[in-house]
């Protein structure tokens, strides 16, 4: 019996202790047929991915509020390229200036949401990259 | 990737994929672990069930460290429950496990029941042969935890813990008999909070009605633990150990791992059964005629199951 189901893991890094942002997204996507696998918080790069790697997932959001962005995003996507996970889709949300955006797009991220984003379209960006 | 091959080198990336096959349902995946299965019944294989709550997958994290200590290598399968509405899921126990993450010797796999009952899922037992044939030499099952029909956990693991937490004495006076069953030993997690004396005593009065008086039956212990201040876990996994050691001696593992291959082998063989009669009765003219007369009550579904069997299965 075929059972197709997505899988994405929603991570919190940085050493703040809210996630709250990631916790409402991780809910929503249950809520519309997702599986969401939660790592919690203080995620590291690496922990992030080698979750994502066991867990086989077909996606990754990850929740900055730290300012770490432009630390963690390069690092997750470099490391999946080391892991032969490039099929990985990567997207984040969080408070990201907006100059900051363009570059971290460019290290191969697919979206990042800003705070306020309805929730519609993080469903809409997955059902159009992910599935 | 060759699959196979990667995987019992170990190969994290590899297990990962073949077993989101096997979740799938993927044809493809059964192959695979046909090739994987002469390296396979090695893992001593662990389960834990008790009601959500009561401090699994934070026992499980710090098992993982004791046995990591011992020098194991460690698997877990952490099953959580799909939501029966929108058939997704969250899957939080890895947070409690994730001190593990960049620990190549730990491989961790969450799981949703997906419409499963009996507090695993379809493909838990796939995914712990893939993680056995990885070299794993524990594997930790968390079961759902609905307190209820987790008995399927006793067919897969070799050793079985059920958790309780202090407070829950009436709990335990209603589902003893099915709890008491599966239980070859008892943890009482957040011994910190009062009651946990009580809950040990009454455990093990419980237990003590229950064992029979022959000297070589195993008696259940009965353990308390702090798991989030790491106390009694030592003793936890001494525990297990000397259940594995007593059914070794008395060949009750023997008995146990040959049933579990029996019980797998006849649910497999009803799985693929259904699967085979529908596919081959759906589409034609005489299925539909019979559906049809199913939901307008003109055939009783015995007389609607039997016809299709003859049919496909030939006269008995
Ligand atoms: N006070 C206390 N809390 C604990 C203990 N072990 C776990 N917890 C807490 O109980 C909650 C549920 O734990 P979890 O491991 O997720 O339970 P599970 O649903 O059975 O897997 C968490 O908030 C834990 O921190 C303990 O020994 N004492
Ligand atoms: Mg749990």
């Amino acid at each position: 019996m075929k059972q197709k189901k997505v899988r994405v893991l929603i991570a919190k890094p940085g050493l703040d202790g809210h996630d709250r942002g990631a916790k409402v997204v991780a809910r929503f996507l249950q809520e519309n047929g997702y599986e969401v696998i939660y790592t919690g918080l203080h995620q590291s790069p690496e922990q992030i991915v080698n979750a994502a790697l066991q867990e086989a997932v077909d996606a990754i959001g990850i929740s900055v509020l730290s300012g770490s962005h432009n630390y963690v995003f390069p690092e997750v996507m470099k490391l999946l390229k080391e892991r032969g996970m490039d099929d990985v889709v990567v997207f984040g949300g969080g408070t990201i200036p907006e100059e900051d955006i363009p570059p971290l797009l460019a290290t191969g991220v697919k979206a990042l949401f800003r705070p306020g984003t309805p929730l519609e379209e993080v469903l809409e960006f997955m059902r159009e990259n992910v599935g | 990737m060759n699959y196979v091959e990667e995987a019992l080198k170990g190969n994290q990336l590899a297990g990962a994929r073949l077993i989101r096959l096997l979740e799938e349902g993927d044809p493809q995946g059964i192959e695979y672990l046909k090739a994987l299965y002469p390296h396979t019944g090695r893992a001593f294989i662990l389960g834990l069930t008790g009601p959500p709550g009561a401090g699994k997958s934070t026992l499980v994290d710090r098992i993982i460290t004791e046995l990591r200590r011992r020098d194991l290598k460690v698997g877990v399968v952490a099953v959580d429950p799909s939501s029966p509405f929108s058939g997704g899921a969250i899957l939080g126990d890895r947070v409690r496990m994730q001190r593990h993450a960049t620990d190549p010797g730990v491989f961790v796999r969450s799981m949703a029941t997906r419409g499963h009952l009996g507090g695993l899922s379809r493909a838990t037992g796939e995914a712990v042969l893939v993680l056995d044939a990885m070299g794993y030499d524990v594997i930790l099952i968390e079961t759902v935890g609905v307190g209820q029909d987790e008995v399927e956990i006793v067919d897969m693991a070799h050793t079985t813990a059920v958790v309780c937490l202090p407070g829950m004495g009436d709990d335990i006076q209603a589902m003893k008999a099915g709890i008491l069953e599966i239980g070859d030993l008892f943890i009482v997690n957040k011994a910190d909070r009062p009651g946990a004396d009580e809950v040990v005593k009454q455990l093990q009065v419980m237990l003590e009605m229950r064992t029979a008086h022959d000297e070589d039956a195993w008696r259940p212990p009965v353990l308390k633990t702090v798991a989030v201040r790491n106390e009694g876990i030592p003793d936890v996994v001494d525990a297990f150990y000397a259940h594995r050691d007593h059914q070794e001696r008395t060949g009750i593992l023997a008995e146990r791992k040959a049933k579990r291959q029996m019980h797998f082998f006849r649910e497999l063989v009803k799985e693929m059964a259904a699967e085979r009669i529908f596919g081959a009765a759906e589409g034609s003219a005489e299925y539909d005629r019979m559906l049809e007369g199913l939901r307008a009550r003109q055939i009783d579904p015995y007389t609607a199951a039997e016809t299709l069997l003859d049919q496909t299965l030939g006269g008995r």
